[in-house]
């Protein structure tokens, strides 16, 4: 059963009133969020879209001029150097989160001493600020007196790494730092899904001699379905969203090499003074959000149109 | 029913260990120590590094642990490290953090809960869109309502106050909590409401009677989350609170980001360390309820 | 050190002589993002003169360059809660916000103290002038034309000083053996557009680089000098350190102040560190304008415009201020501290030092001037120079060739 829109059955089974009385304080109630879906969310779309068509610099200005913001940013090699970027630390970050979240919370299910302490260990970067990880990291990765000049004076005197510095590489260091800071978050989801599961199941599985690494691949994960997906929301947005940890581990460098997505809104709708171009790119980002979740959404929905007719 | 859904959640419930000392438990604790020290590194480093006196952090190993302790980078960074004209440290950050930290976090749970109770109890014609809306909005950079933020806040009289930081910060937390409540709410058993509305309880009664006292573990949650998340914000800050409640992060950047002659990284991790203090001491004491909270809030559906 | 002393003290006196007409004490809030050791030393003589006049300086320092002051910046302005005072780069930063009618008109101001008699460059204060209104102060002379050595890396070395940048290049072998690093750059893409024009301007020479800015001249922007420049600039790519990780200029400029590494080019705001770190021209560093060959200066600046106030004791406290930030004592006590040039050139410096000295020389001749990129270009025009030199630098794939061709297509489609 899927978590998000799930139907809530038959809650509503008391409607006798008039439509627009019924449930009056439950509207009243929900109106903070009304306004915020329509005037903050909705209302901001709707401007920075209409936006992106002008060519505004500091202040929106409503000199329109079609789709040539459109056509500079797919012709922008930072663009598509963000874009690719992402790719990889969406994707990197999405597997590597997922996989070494969900074994740790496995492994800190096996009854084992020091839970508490292993559990906080994992989850205190979470506590932190972007701006604080990623000057950390950038000592760590440092290449003159970082993590590789401890592996030197243990005695591997050519040992180099140098990633922060490195075109090809700088992009991976962002994505270390990354999940050293949210994977104790998914880890935290998954242990609490693990402990959402029906003692019986491994009973069952017990009696029935299945190994415990089967129970977990084929009966366990497809249970916590809910569970993945949730965790997969916040990863996401995290993903798309992702801004500070760039400018602090970073700045996009060397050579824009590790730019992203948010920091190209962010810099020409700022530093550069081109707020159209800006809007432009941030409408890309929405509509592949959008591309993205709304079969998703109608997937969820229409499943729930099934179990009501069935 | 809060006990049996705590009761439920608690304790580990994977396949029972056999010995102390089994292949399968060297495995499996050495996993969970690599991992500890991977995780543990980067802390390691930024308080022995504080510990040091400048001259010992320019010529040592990051790694190396302090010759001589001293906690001058701690007394420095939290009184009198200098940003701009004024050496006053963090400390007057931490209260205008305080004085922002609170209302929003109180503000942005209230109206999320009842968001959440409302969209789980009382569904009306279009809840379960705007609701949609909201997840989207989890997913817009926020630079773009920076803008039309600074309008709205500005057509409402609220710009460069502490009201606006507030509204702010409710607005960014909403997508999230409210749907941490909704599933919350969502596995409360129905019976339970029926009864109460067959009672001749309302909206409110319900929620402040029956529905409040039972979700102490996801107000945990929510509290965590919010409390992280808003301590750590710097853009809001400084762009919405006025220069009155500037938060720490903002004298944090100020130290961090501003070498007045040497760099004195000690003092630079003192003060993230200082800046870091108040959720990290928030998930210490609440990590267990953490894990429990999302349990039952995040997970079920 | 007691000479500093005594400018700052007759600098206060005078802004206090001067001032004396203020009746009420009004608090000016004023944001800038001058933060390192040297620009700080340089707004406490704003603040202090201000402060003398019985006023009082709030300073909003954000640090971390204009990048993340200028969206605060701007915000507040067009939120409605502007502060008193605030630093923006003048030329095209400002131009929106005074159009919106939200910055202070300075005009009478500048007509009654004869700005236009006294500003020189006159182009300064062209550009804070909008249809014949003035609405900002230009309060320094900043040009990235200067190269700067450390003379101990080279007596480390056991080498003689470079005298130009010919002579640098040369001397990139001697020094890496001796263990040091020939050239100091941060990451910051500002730096590496900034270095180039320095590069450009020292190798091509004034002309070639008033063509380019300034005409935009075609020919001379796809011509074989320029074709040349780049190559050089392709060389110079080695004389970088692989593994370098610096970001912010001043870190750079400590690695010259340590003599870890020979150089670094850097605006004149440099000087103010080595000032700082206790350091003479001429005995621990050395200061070369045009790389040493072609001595000219393009005229950037800073520049303090004021955004609209209700109350009108504020707008005659942000009248004060502009006057006491252009006055002769001020200027002279706050360009020694910030290391770069007064804009008017009536004032005596006799204190300033062996690289000032230098500066102040090459002003003299107004053929020996071009105007700063931020008066050229737009910022997003810069930010794509940026990019495309930031992206050169650190990637030996991309060829001179192409990257000329890039260069030169961004220059000719620029507003």
């Amino acid at each position: 059963m899927p978590s998000f829109f799930r139907q809530i059955e038959q809650k509503t089974w008391w409607k006798r009133r008039p439509k627009i009385l019924r449930n009056l304080s439950a509207k009243i109630a929900a109106l903070p969020m009304i306004a915020v879906a329509l005037v903050g969310f909705v209302g901001c779309s709707v401007w920075s879209i209409v936006y992106s068509f002008t060519s505004s610099k500091s202040l929106p200005k409503e000199r329109f001029v079609g789709f040539k913001q459109y056509d500079r940013l797919f012709d922008s090699s930072r663009w598509q150097t963000s874009v690719e970027n992402v790719a990889v630390y969406g994707i990197c970050s999405l597997v590597f989160s997922l996989v070494v979240g969900f074994l740790l919370a496995v492994a800190l299910d096996q009854k084992i001493r020091f839970e508490n302490t292993f559990r906080t260990i994992f989850l205190y970067p979470f506590a932190l600020s972007f701006i604080v990880t990623g000057l950390v990291w950038q000592w760590l990765l440092n290449a003159d007196f970082g993590v590789a000049q401890v592996i030197r004076d243990i005695g591997f005197t050519s040992f180099e790494l140098n990633i922060l510095s490195n075109r090809d590489y700088a992009i991976y260091a962002i994505i270390i730092a990354g999940l050293w800071q949210g994977t104790g978050f998914v880890m935290a989801l998954m242990l609490a899904g693990l402990r959402g599961i029906d003692q019986d199941i491994w009973k069952a599985s017990r009696v029935d001699g299945i190994p415990a690494w089967r129970t977990y691949l084929f009966i366990v994960i497809p249970m916590m379905k809910p569970v993945f997906i949730t965790t997969l929301v916040i990863i996401a947005s995290g993903i798309v969203k992702v801004f500070d940890l760039v400018v602090a581990l970073t700045a996009g460098g060397p050579g824009g090499s590790s730019e992203l997505p948010a920091k190209y809104v962010y810099d020409f709708m700022f530093g550069r003074a081109n707020l159209g171009q800006a809007l432009a790119a941030s409408t890309v980002m929405l509509t592949t959000v959008l591309i993205i979740l709304i079969p998703w959404a109608y997937l969820e929905f229409s499943h729930k149109k099934d179990s009501e007719n069935g | 029913m809060a006990e049996a859904v705590a009761n439920k959640m608690q304790g580990p419930q994977g396949p029972k260990p056999k010995r102390i000392i089994s292949g399968r438990n060297i495995v499996l604790y050495g996993f969970l120590i690599v991992a500890a020290l991977y995780w543990l590194l980067p802390l390691y480093v930024m308080v022995v590094t504080s510990l040091k006196g400048l001259p010992e952090v320019r010529m040592g190993n990051i790694f190396s642990p302090p010759m001589e302790i001293t906690f001058e980078p701690w007394v420095k960074a939290w009184d009198s490290a200098c940003t701009g004209l004024y050496c006053e440290g963090l400390k007057v950050g931490f209260w205008n953090s305080i004085k922002i930290l609170i209302p929003s976090t109180v503000i942005s749970i209230i109206i999320a809960s009842v968001n959440g109770y409302a969209l789980s109890f009382w569904r009306f014609k279009g809840s379960e869109i705007f609701f949609t809306i909201l997840l989207f909005g989890a997913f817009i950079p926020y630079q773009v309502m920076l803008y039309p933020l600074v309008i709205i806040l500005r057509e409402l009289g609220l710009f460069s106050s502490l009201g606006g930081v507030v509204l702010v910060h409710t607005i960014f937390g909403m997508p999230i909590l409210t749907l941490l409540f909704r599933n919350y709410f969502a596995g409360v058993p129905d019976e339970l409401f029926k009864a109460a509305r067959v009672d001749g309880a309302g909206f409110w009664r319900i929620f402040f009677q029956i529905m409040l006292p039972m979700s102490l573990p996801i107000f945990v949650v929510a509290i965590i989350l919010q409390v992280t998340g808003i301590w750590n914000d710097f853009l809001f800050g400084i762009i919405y609170a006025g220069t009155t409640n500037f938060p720490m992060t903002v004298q944090l950047n100020n130290i961090v980001n501003s070498t007045q002659g040497v760099k004195e990284y000690n003092v630079n991790m003192a003060a993230t360390l200082l800046t870091g203090a108040l959720p990290l001491i928030v998930y210490f004491v609440s990590g267990k309820l953490f894990v429990r909270g999302i349990a039952a809030g995040a997970v079920k559906g | 050190m007691n000479l500093k002393k005594n400018m700052i003290a007759a600098a206060v006196a005078a802004a206090s002589f001067g001032f004396t007409s203020a009746v009420s004490a009004t608090e000016l809030e004023v944001t800038h993002w001058w933060t390192s050791g040297g620009e700080a030393a340089a707004v406490k003589v704003f603040a202090d003169a201000f402060d003398a006049g019985g006023d009082t300086w709030k300073d909003g320092a954000i640090a971390g360059s204009g990048g993340v002051a200028r969206p605060v910046i701007i915000s507040r302005i067009i939120g409605g809660d502007p502060m008193g005072a605030t630093q923006l780069n003048h030329g095209r930063q400002a131009e929106e916000l005074v159009e919106e009618g939200l910055m202070l008109d300075l005009t009478e101001l500048a007509e009654k103290e004869g700005w236009k008699d006294i500003v020189r460059p006159s182009s300064l204060l062209d550009a804070c002038t909008l249809d014949g209104k003035v609405y900002c102060v230009p309060v320094n002379i900043h040009s990235f034309q200067w190269m700067w050595t450390s003379l101990d890396a080279y007596k480390k070395a056991g080498i003689d000083a470079p005298k130009d940048w010919n002579e640098f290049v040369a001397s990139a072998p001697a020094l890496r053996e001796a263990g040091i690093t020939p050239l100091a750059v941060g990451a910051q893409t500002w730096q590496t557009n900034g270095m180039f024009g320095v590069i450009r301007m020292g190798l091509g020479g004034i002309d070639l680089y008033r063509k380019i800015d300034v005409e935009r001249d075609s020919e001379a922007l796809r011509g074989e000098e320029m074709v040349a420049i780049w190559k050089a600039f392709g060389d110079a790519r080695d004389l970088d350190d692989p593994n370098n990780s610096i970001q912010n200029w001043n870190d750079a400029t400590s690695q010259v102040i340590n003599a870890s590494h020979g150089a670094q080019i850097m605006g004149d705001w440099a000087q103010g560190e080595f000032q700082v770190a206790g350091q003479t021209a001429g005995v621990e560093y050395d200061c070369l304008p045009g790389l040493g060959i072609a001595p000219a200066l393009d005229t950037g600046g800073d520049a303090f415009y004021f955004p609209k106030q209700d109350d009108p004791e504020k707008t005659a406290a942000q009248m004060r201020m502009a006057s006491m930030m252009i006055s002769k004592p001020v200027q002279v006590a706050f360009n020694l501290k910030k290391g770069s040039l007064p804009v008017r050139g009536d004032v005596d410096l006799a204190d300033a030092n062996a690289c000032m000295k230098k500066g102040l020389e090459i002003l003299k001749d107004p053929a020996n001037i071009v105007p700063g990129g931020d008066q050229v270009f737009s910022p997003d025009t810069t930010g794509q120079l940026e990019d495309l030199l930031a992206e050169f630098w650190t990637n030996p794939d991309l060829s001179p060739e192409d990257a000329h061709d890039q260069w030169a297509t961004i220059i000719e489609e620029a507003e």
